[in-house]
Formats: structure tokens, C-alpha cells, sequence
């Protein structure tokens, strides 16, 4: 088996759009929520959103390959564009070797909705232009990211909810282990407006803490109401350790494990055997033990059910060892799709400058979150393995467990 | 319309969507050449033309539209 090593990041969030912006954040605690009006005038329960700045494409990319990229292909094109650069590969590599890409993503409602209007309104499905079709695709980052950057190895977008980015990565680690492709570009893309998130504020699942946006995303909370959307993209570049030392690349860190699981139970309401045995897995298969693990980067997103079961899984692996468990979705909320490729690299930063971002708004413990070290607010700390959790709708796990190199 | 204003109109428009500069929007130039559409982008070339003239090149009509000196015949014809 080949070891899978971390050699490029890249990362379009709102923390910030370089891995530095986003280390500074981290470290600083800043949240990345705010208010948005137009969600409210469109009758949302819940006008809280992140947010991430629009890039603009236009000089750096022709026209003809803009039309087919919904917004959310837009940040997976800044953060693999950086990615890429940190990693080292450029045009020629990419032209005489095959590299992968597999990405996470599982919608992209603004294109839909907007030729379905078309249709609507003109009665002729020639109006929605050329675009419409790849926009609206689940597979409309990968389609369009191979193309820009003629990246010649898998091709693949993994649809699995909000473990969409955490299992691109898994997969392709298992890829690079089994000697399938030397380098995989992996991570996950979520799109930011009313459009992708209105049904799912339809059912009560956002927190309506509108008067305190950066107070609302409180993971692991006893008060917490509800998570808060958001969105962007993040970008890793992983290789087999022979190519990363083969091409002199720099080694962030090795993916030790992945592990994952399905839950075979309720649609939206997570359980705790499922999560358990996605880190179990993770952690037989990275050959390591519990005490290993210098900290735990939490799926919790700030719902009641959802954290609470988590906490449960975690204690029933971590047991009392003080081992610092944190969301940082209390900073940019529920990035869904990316959230698993973005807390790999917040989890990596952290372990590269050797602290932990506090759990923000973590004020008063609940029954289960009291069994667990979670830190209110930032702590200096070396540690050199981590752990992240990644779980989505229909009971999809995913646990990546990585150390430092 | 007056044919200058089609033709303003629709140049503009051209110029905008497609990301030439007017000037080299000739009567006689080919517009595919021109514009480097393609299959594809021919699509967006009918949509713009229904959207800013409220007219629907058919396909058949389509074919004939060589130069933008053609097309803004058309125009004149069947604009709306």
C-alpha cells in the first residue's frame, strides 16, 4: 500500500481566500456569518448565511470556459488554481502525467432555477443558452475544473451531503494507496445564496439567532438552535510519498486513515453507531490508537440531535482522555459540501502553528458535551495527528485521520 | 428602429457578451470567425439576439447568417 501524503492546499472560505487569511482568522477567532437581508425578504426563517468574496474571472479565464461554471466551480477554480501552484504542478507535469480529480459537491440550484424560469416564461429550452446544462450539473465542478486545467486521471464528483468533501478525500486516498494514480486533486465546493438553502430553512434546521450572527453558530452549546449555512471551496493536492519525494515537493502532512459508514436509519436525524464506526474504522485502518490523536475536528454543526449524538460517539471512542474536540463551524458555519476538504486544512493549519481555534459561543455544556475537552477559546498546543469528522443526510460518514510530516 | 440603431444595438450587445471590441465587429466579417463561437456558443448567440429583439432565429434561418451584415438584415426584417 502507498502512504498518501498532503503536498498542496488552496481555500476559498470566509475566513478568508488565502491559508494565511485563514490561519490569521483561526487563530483570531473571527466569525465568518453575517445577516443577509434578501434572504429575509424572500421569506427565510433564518437570514444568516456565511459569505465569500465573488471572484472575478474575467482576464484569467476566457468567456468560453466562465459560461459553464455556477459560482461554486468559481471557488473550486481559486482554491485548485492555488492548490495547484502550492503543490508545485504546473501546466507541463499536468500534461505528461496523469492527476486526478475527485470532488465533492451535491448541488447547483442557481442554474436550475433559472432555466426553469426560462422555460416557463419563453416556452423554449434554446433560451437557457449554453450554459445551463454543465451549470446544473452535480458533476459541474469536475467537469469543469478537468477541462480548465487539463487534468488527465479520474474524474469524478462524489455526491454524499454534507461528507461530500471529506470522502473526495478518502477516495482518493484509496486511489493512491492501491496504486491507481500518483496524484489525486481532492476537495469539496459549496455554493452561497438563497437558491440551494431556502428548502432546507423550511425545515427549521437554521439558527434564528438573527440579532447575533457571529453568536449563532454555537457547536456543542447547550442553547444552540440550529446550524448556519455557508459556503466556498477547498482545494488538496495528494500524492503517493514516492512522487511528493520524487518531485521535491513539500509534505504538509500523511493521510493515515479513512474511514466511513452509513447509518441505515433515519434520513435527517443522525445516530451514534454509525459516526462510532466511522471512526473506528478510521482508526484501524491508520494503524494508530486513540491516544495517538492530538485533537478532533468535529462534524458539529450547532443542531440539537446532531451534536449531541456526536459527542456521544466520540466519548464512546475517546472515553475520558483529554483529547481538545472542536468545530470550527462555529467560525464559518455549515460549509456542507466543502466543509470535510476545509476543516482538513483548518485542522492543518492549526496543527502547522501549533494552537487550536476555540469553539466559539461553546458557553454552557449540554448533558453530553460536558464529557468532552472543548475548548471555549484558542489554545496554544503542539499536537502532530488529527482526526476530522464529516457526516451528511441519509447517514453518510466520513472520518480522515492525518499526521504531521 | 432605424437600421444604425439595430445595428448599435446589436453590436454592443455582441461586443459585450462575447468579449470583442466593437471595432472589429465588420459587416462583411464572419460572425463565428469573429465571435469564435462554436456549436455551443451559437446557443447563446440566439438567446442574445431573442432578448435584446425579441426575435427567435430558427435554426434553418440560422445557417444563412454568415456575416453580421446578414444579420442585421434579419434584424431589420423581423425585429420586433
Amino acid at each position: 500500500m502507498n502512504r498518501v501524503v498532503i503536498t498542496g492546499m488552496g481555500i476559498w472560505s470566509c475566513l478568508g481566500t488565502t491559508l494565511d487569511e485563514v490561519r490569521d482568522s483561526l487563530y483570531n477567532g473571527k466569525s465568518g456569518i453575517i445577516f443577509d437581508q434578501a434572504r429575509k425578504d424572500m421569506g427565510f426563517r433564518s437570514a444568516l448565511t456565511g459569505v465569500v468574496p465573488i471572484p472575478n474571472l474575467k482576464g484569467e479565464l476566457a468567456r468560453s470556459q466562465r459560461v459553464y461554471m455556477p459560482e461554486q466551480a468559481q471557488y473550486a477554480y481559486c482554491s485548485t488554481r492555488d492548490a495547484l501552484k502550492d503543490a508545485g504542478l504546473d501546466a507541463d507535469f499536468i500534461a505528461a502525467n496523469e492527476v486526478g480529480l475527485i470532488f465533492g459537491n451535491d448541488s447547483s440550484a442557481v442554474p436550475v432555477v433559472k432555466a426553469v424560469d426560462t422555460m416557463r416564461e419563453k416556452k423554449d429550452t434554446t433560451l437557457c443558452g449554453s450554459g445551463a446544462i454543465f451549470q446544473s450539473m452535480n458533476s459541474t465542478v469536475t467537469m469543469n475544473l478537468d477541462c480548465i486545467f487539463k487534468l488527465k486521471g479520474m474524474n469524478m464528483t462524489v455526491s454524499a451531503a454534507c461528507a461530500s468533501g471529506s470522502h473526495a478525500i478518502g477516495l482518493g486516498a484509496l486511489l493512491i494507496q492501491n496504486g491507481l494514480q500518483d496524484i489525486v486533486v481532492c476537495g469539496g465546493a459549496q455554493e452561497i445564496n438563497p437558491f440551494a438553502v431556502g428548502s432546507f430553512d423550511g425545515i427549521s434546521a437554521f439558527s434564528t439567532r438573527e440579532d447575533a450572527p457571529e453568536k449563532a453558530s454555537r457547536p456543542f452549546d447547550r442553547d444552540r438552535d440550529g446550524l448556519i449555512p455557508s459556503g466556498g471551496a477547498a482545494t488538496i493536492v495528494i500524492e503517493s510519498y514516492e512522487s511528493a519525494v520524487r518531485r521535491g515537493a513539500h509534505i504538509y502532512g500523511e493521510i493515515l486513515g479513512y474511514g466511513f459508514s452509513g447509518n441505515g436509519d433515519h434520513i435527517s436525524s443522525p445516530n451514534v453507531d454509525g459516526p462510532k464506526r466511522s471512526l473506528e474504522m478510521a482508526l484501524r485502518r491508520a494503524g494508530v490508537s486513540i491516544d495517538e490523536i492530538g485533537y478532533i475536528n468535529a462534524h458539529a454543526t450547532s443542531t440539537h440531535v446532531g451534536d449531541t449524538n456526536e459527542a456521544k460517539a466520540i466519548y464512546a471512542v475517546v472515553g475520558d482522555r483529554k483529547i481538545e474536540v472542536t468545530s470550527t463551524k462555529s467560525q464559518t458555519g455549515h460549509e456542507m459540501w466543502m466543509a470535510g476538504a476545509s476543516e482538513v486544512i483548518y485542522s492543518m493549519l492549526m496543527m502547522k502553528n501549533d494552537f487550536i481555534a476555540g469553539n466559539l459561543n461553546f458557553e454552557n455544556p449540554d448533558e453530553d458535551s460536558a464529557k468532552l475537552l472543548i475548548p471555549a477559546h484558542r489554545i496554544e498546543k503542539k499536537f502532530d495527528t488529527f482526526l476530522s469528522n464529516s457526516f451528511g443526510f441519509g447517514g453518510t460518514n466520513s472520518t480522515l485521520i492525518v499526521k504531521n510530516l | 428602429m432605424t437600421k444604425q440603431e439595430i445595428i448599435a444595438k446589436v453590436n454592443a450587445a455582441l461586443a459585450e457578451e462575447f468579449e470583442v471590441e466593437e471595432s472589429v465587429l465588420a459587416p462583411e466579417a464572419n460572425i463565428k470567425e469573429t465571435l469564435e463561437l462554436d456549436s455551443l456558443s451559437l446557443v447563446d448567440l440566439v438567446a442574445l439576439i431573442e432578448s435584446n429583439f425579441g426575435v427567435k432565429i430558427a435554426g434553418s434561418e440560422l445557417v444563412k447568417i454568415q456575416t453580421f451584415q446578414a444579420l442585421y438584415d434579419y434584424l431589420e426584417a423581423n425585429a420586433k
